[in-house]
C-alpha cells in the first residue's frame, strides 16, 4: 500500500539504533502547539530539534498599520497568560518614546495589577509542570487561587485573559471600590495555600527525582543563550530588569530576587515559588503606599511618538520582555519588533535536554514555562 | 456438552469434594462467558455506531503531522536485555514455589539448600549489575 | 447429546446440583462484577474529584451513579477508528487478550468460607471454585494481559503506542519479580498453593492472624514490597507509564477509540481488583476478621471492605503521586525491590526454622 503521507524528514538522520519521536504540535505536554522532533535512542535523547510557527499570526506585521492607541489588544494575544505584562511593554515603550509623565497612582496601579498577572502566570505554570510530571492534583489545586486573581482581572479590566485598561499616559480608568480589600484578602490566604503546594512537592521523593539534577544549565551558559527570568536566575545569575533597570515605582518598593545555585529543574521551580512570595510583598507594599489623584496624564488626542528608535524592556513572568519601537514621526509605528522572553528561553532546550530521558524533556518544557503566543508572535 | 461428558467421567464423590480436574471446570465456563462478553460487544457496537472513514482519519497519530516515520522500526536492545533477565529470574521463582510450600517438611536442609540456591542466582544478579545490564541509562 | 444431562445416571449423580450452583455463582459473579468495575471508575472519579476539590461526575442520575451507564453507551456508539497500515486482526486481538485473563481469574477468588443455605439443608462454598495451585493460576493470567498492551502496541502502527508497549512490557515482567519473590514468605508459612487454604491458615488470633503480622519483620517488609509491585503491575500512578499521558500522548491504546478502548479500560480495573483481592488474600486474611465462626456471611463483608481498601488507596496515590520516570522505575524495582525480596525471602525462612 502506497503511504503518500509518511514524508522524510531531512535535518534528523539517524543512526540504526535511533528512532525519530514526533512531539507536537497537537501534545499534552508542550504547552500550546510547539513542535519537538526528538532522536532516540531507547528512551535517551540524543538530538532535538524544535518547531515552531505553527500560532504565527504576523503580529508585527500589522502593527506596523495600526495606530498606535489600536496596538495595546493585539499584545494581550502575544503572550495570553501575561497579557497585563505584555500591555505595560507596550504603552510604556510608547511613553518613554514620548517623555510622558505617568501620574504616581497608575503607576502603582499598574505594579499591582503587572504583580497579580505574575501570580496568576505562575500559578499557571505550577499546575501545568506538575501536571507534565504526573501531580494531577496540584495542577487542579494551583486553579482555585489563579481564580480569584481572574475575578478581580474580571471586575477590574471586564476580561478574565485579556485584560487591559493601560493606556498611553496612564490607566483608561481608575481602580473599582473594593478592589484594595479584594485583593488584601487574596494575599490573606496566598501564603497557606503556597504552602499546600510545598506540602504536595517539596517532600515529595518522586517529584525530587523527577526534577533535581535534570536539565542543568550553568550561570555562563544561560548568559550566552539570552536566558532572562526565571531560568536565568535560577542558574545563579542576579539579573532581574525590576531591579537593573526600575520603572515604574519598583525603585520605591522592597522586594529580593530569589536566585538558585545548581540552574536544575527543582531550582526554576524554587525561585519561581520565592517569586510568588515576593510577588506578594510588592502588591501589599504597594497596596499600602497607593496613592490618590489622577490616573491619567496630560497627552495629546493623537499619538505621535518623535522619530527615532527606543529600546525598553520590562521583567514579564517569563523573563525580560523588550520592545524595539522604530518611529518616523506619524501616526503609526514603522517597525515594533519584540524581544520575546520564551522565544529565547525555549532555544536553551537542546542544551538542557540532549543526553535526558523523553520524560526528562516533558518536565524541562514545563520549567521553562513557554507560551507559544508569545512564541510565533 | 463436552464438559459435561468430561465431568461424568471424573470420579463421583459427594459435593463440595470434587476432583483435583474439576475444580478447572467454571474457570473453563468463566472463560468462555470472558470471551462471548467482548466479542459481543464488538458485535453490538458493530451493529449500532456508523462508520465514516477519511483517509485523514485513518492516519495514525502523530501530534497532529504527518507521521515522519514507519513505527515498525527498530527499537532498542534494551527491552531485549530486560526480557532475557525475566527469563533467568522467572524460572528461578518457579522453583522457589515448590519448596516453599514443602518447607516445614525439609527443615535445615531445606534453608541450606535455598541458601546455595540463591547463592548462585545472586552471583548471577551480582554480574548483570556490575555489567551494567540493569542500568537504563 | 443433550439427552446425555436428562438421562438416568446423569440425574442421579450429585454433579447436577453441583453445576447448577456452578451456573448461578459465575452468573452472579460476573454480573456483580461487571457492575462493580463500572462503579469503580464512578467511585475513582468522585473521590479523585473531592481530593482534587471538585465535584466529579454528578450529573446523570442521582450523584452521578447513571454516569457508567452513560458511558458504556457512549462507547458502543464511538466510532470505531482503525489506523492504517495497523495490523487489524492483531488490533482487534489485543484488547480482547488484555480483557479475557482479567476477567477469568476471579472464578479462582475466594471470598467466604462455606456456609448452610436455609431451606435446602447444602452447604455453600463462597468460591467458584478451588484448585490446589490457586496462586500460581492467577499469576498465570494476569501475566497473560501484557500480551495484550504488547500486541496493542505493536499493531497501532504508531510509535507513542509501541513506546508505551515495550515500556508496558518491561514494566510488568520486572514488578512480577519483586511481586512472587515477595508472597514465597506467605506461601512457606501456609505450606499450599491453594487460595482457601491460605485464607484459613490465617484463621487464628480471633481471625487476626493475618500473614502480615506473622513472622515480624517480614511479613510487612513483604507486604509492602507486594503492594508496590501490584501499583506496577496494573500500571497505576506513580507507575502509570506506559499510558503516561504528558509523554506518550496516551501509551499503547492511543489509537484505540469506541469499545476497543473501553476494554482496555475494564481491563485496567479489573486487574486493580484482582490484585487488591490478591493482596487481601495473601496478607490480610481474605475474608478472615473477627466473628467470622459464627457467622460465615462476615466472611464476604470483611472481604469486600478489605478490597475496598486498597482500591481507595490507588485512587489515593492517583490524587498524591506524580509519576516515576523510567528508569527510576527500573531501578526500583531491579535494584531495590528484587533483593529486598531475597533477603527478605532468607530470612523468612531463618525465622520459620529457628524460632517458630
Amino acid at each position: 500500500m502506497s503511504r503518500p503521507f509518511i514524508q522524510s524528514r531531512p535535518e534528523i538522520e539517524t543512526e540504526a539504533s535511533e528512532t525519530v519521536l514526533n512531539m507536537g504540535p497537537q501534545h499534552p505536554s508542550t504547552h500550546g502547539v510547539l513542535r519537538v522532533v526528538l532522536k532516540l535512542d531507547g528512551e535517551i535523547v540524543t538530538d532535538l530539534d524544535c518547531d515552531m510557527g505553527y500560532l504565527h499570526r504576523g503580529a508585527e506585521k500589522i502593527f506596523e498599520n495600526r495606530l498606535y492607541p489600536m496596538i495595546p489588544p493585539y499584545f494581550d494575544r502575544l503572550d495570553y497568560i501575561a497579557a497585563v505584562s505584555n500591555g505595560l511593554l507596550y504603552v510604556e515603550t510608547v511613553e518613554k518614546a514620548m517623555n510622558l509623565e505617568i501620574p504616581p497612582r497608575a503607576q502603582y496601579l499598574r505594579v499591582i495589577l503587572t504583580e497579580l498577572n505574575r501570580l496568576s502566570s505562575h500559578l499557571l505554570w505550577l499546575a501545568t509542570h506538575a501536571l507534565d510530571i504526573g501531580a494531577f492534583t496540584v495542577f487542579l489545586w494551583s486553579f482555585r487561587e489563579r481564580e480569584e486573581i481572574l475575578k478581580i482581572f474580571e471586575d477590574f479590566f471586564g476580561a478574565r485573559l485579556t485584560c487591559h485598561a493601560f493606556r498611553i499616559g496612564g490607566m483608561s480608568y481608575d481602580a473599582y471600590p473594593e478592589f484594595k480589600s479584594a485583593v488584601m484578602a487574596l494575599m490573606d490566604i496566598f501564603p497557606k495555600r503556597l504552602e499546600e503546594y510545598e506540602t504536595m512537592l517539596n517532600e515529595n521523593r518522586i517529584w525530587l527525582s523527577r526534577t533535581v539534577g535534570v536539565g542543568i544549565i550553568s550561570g555562563a551558559d544561560a548568559i550566552d543563550l539570552g536566558l532572562t527570568g526565571p531560568p536565568l536566575r535560577a542558574s545563579g545569575v542576579d539579573f532581574d530588569v525590576r531591579k537593573a533597570h526600575p520603572y515604574e515605582c519598583y525603585a520605591d518598593l522592597k522586594f529580593d530576587i530569589p536566585l538558585g545555585d545548581s540552574g536544575d529543574t527543582f531550582d526554576r521551580y524554587l525561585v519561581r515559588m520565592e517569586e510568588m512570595r515576593q510577588s506578594r510583598r510588592i502588591i501589599i507594599q504597594a497596596l499600602e503606599k497607593l496613592p490618590d489623584g489622577p490616573v491619567m496624564a496630560k497627552v495629546a488626542k493623537v499619538i505621535k511618538p518623535p522619530a527615532g528608535e527606543i529600546y525598553h524592556s520590562v521583567e514579564s513572568p517569563k523573563g525580560e520582555l523588550g520592545l524595539f519601537l522604530v518611529s518616523d514621526g506619524t501616526t503609526k509605528p514603522v517597525r515594533l519588533r519584540m524581544r520575546p522572553a520564551c522565544f529565547v528561553n525555549l532555544q536553551s532546550l537542546k542544551k538542557m535536554a540532549v543526553g535526558s530521558l523523553v520524560a526528562d524533556v516533558v518536565a524541562i518544557i514545563g520549567s521553562l514555562d513557554i507560551v507559544l503566543g508569545e512564541i510565533d508572535r | 456438552m463436552l464438559i459435561c461428558t468430561a465431568l461424568s467421567l471424573l470420579p463421583k464423590e459427594t459435593s463440595g469434594e470434587y476432583g483435583p480436574i474439576a475444580g478447572y471446570v467454571p474457570v473453563v465456563l468463566l472463560l468462555l462467558i470472558a470471551i462471548a462478553f467482548p466479542v459481543a460487544a464488538l458485535a453490538a457496537g458493530r451493529l449500532v455506531r456508523r462508520k465514516v472513514e477519511t483517509p485523514e482519519k485513518q492516519i495514525p497519530y502523530e501530534c497532529g503531522v504527518d507521521p515522519i516515520s514507519d513505527s515498525k522500526d527498530r527499537f532498542s536492545v534494551r527491552y531485549y536485555m530486560i526480557a532475557m533477565l525475566f527469563l533467568v529470574f522467572d524460572v528461578e521463582t518457579i522453583f522457589l514455589f515448590p519448596w516453599a510450600v514443602i518447607y516445614d517438611k525439609l527443615g535445615v536442609f531445606g534453608l541450606v539448600e535455598i541458601l546455595i540456591f540463591l547463592g548462585i542466582l545472586v552471583v548471577g544478579y551480582y554480574y548483570a549489575w556490575r555489567k551494567g545490564a540493569l542500568n537504563w541509562v | 447429546m443433550p439427552l446425555l444431562l436428562f438421562s438416568q445416571p446423569f440425574m442421579d449423580s450429585p454433579l447436577i446440583p453441583l453445576i447448577i450452583e456452578w451456573s448461578l455463582k459465575i452468573f452472579f459473579i460476573f454480573g456483580g462484577l461487571m457492575t462493580a468495575l463500572a462503579y469503580l471508575t464512578w467511585f475513582e472519579r468522585r473521590v479523585l474529584a473531592y481530593i482534587q476539590m471538585r465535584l466529579g461526575p454528578n450529573r446523570v442520575g442521582p450523584a452521578g451513579l447513571l454516569q457508567p451507564l452513560a458511558d458504556g453507551i457512549k462507547f458502543i456508539f464511538k466510532e470505531d477508528i482503525v489506523p492504517l497500515d495497523a495490523d487489524k486482526f492483531l488490533y482487534t486481538l489485543a484488547p480482547i487478550m488484555s480483557l479475557v485473563p482479567a476477567l477469568t481469574c476471579y472464578v479462582l477468588l475466594p471470598f467466604g468460607d462455606k456456609f448452610v443455605m436455609p431451606g435446602l439443608n447444602r452447604e455453600i462454598p463462597l468460591h467458584i471454585t478451588h484448585v490446589n495451585v490457586g496462586v500460581l493460576a492467577i499469576f498465570a493470567l494476569t501475566g497473560m494481559g501484557v500480551y495484550g498492551i504488547v500486541l496493542a502496541g505493536y499493531a497501532s502502527n504508531n510509535k507513542y503506542s509501541l513506546m508505551g508497549g515495550l515500556r508496558s512490557s518491561a514494566q510488568m515482567v520486572s514488578y512480577e519479580l519483586a511481586m512472587v519473590m515477595s508472597i514465597i514468605g506467605v506461601l512457606l508459612q501456609a505450606g499450599s498453593l491453594d487460595l482457601v487454604e491460605i485464607c484459613k491458615h490465617q484463621a487464628g488470633w480471633f481471625g487476626m492472624q493475618w500473614h502480615l503480622f506473622t513472622y515480624p519483620p517480614t511479613g510487612i517488609i513483604g507486604f509492602f514490597i507486594f503492594l508496590i509491585a501490584m501499583v506496577a503491575e496494573t500500571n497505576r500512578v506513580p507507575f502509570d507509564l506506559p499510558e503516561a499521558e504528558t509523554e506518550l500522548v496516551a501509551g499503547f491504546h492511543t489509537e484505540y477509540s469506541s469499545m476497543k478502548f473501553a476494554m482496555f479500560f475494564i481491563a485496567e480495573y479489573a486487574n486493580m481488583v484482582t490484585a487488591s483481592a490478591m493482596a487481601t488474600i495473601l496478607f490480610l486474611g481474605g475474608w478472615m476478621g473477627p466473628f467470622v465462626d459464627q457467622f460465615p456471611l462476615l466472611g464476604p463483608v470483611y472481604f469486600t471492605a478489605k478490597v475496598g481498601f486498597f482500591l481507595f488507596l490507588y485512587v489515593w496515590l492517583r490524587g498524591t503521586l506524580p509519576r516515576y520516570r523510567y528508569d527510576q522505575l527500573m531501578n526500583l524495582g531491579w535494584k531495590f525491590l528484587l533483593p529486598l525480596s531475597l533477603v527478605n525471602l532468607v530470612l523468612t525462612a531463618t525465622i520459620a526454622l529457628f524460632f517458630m
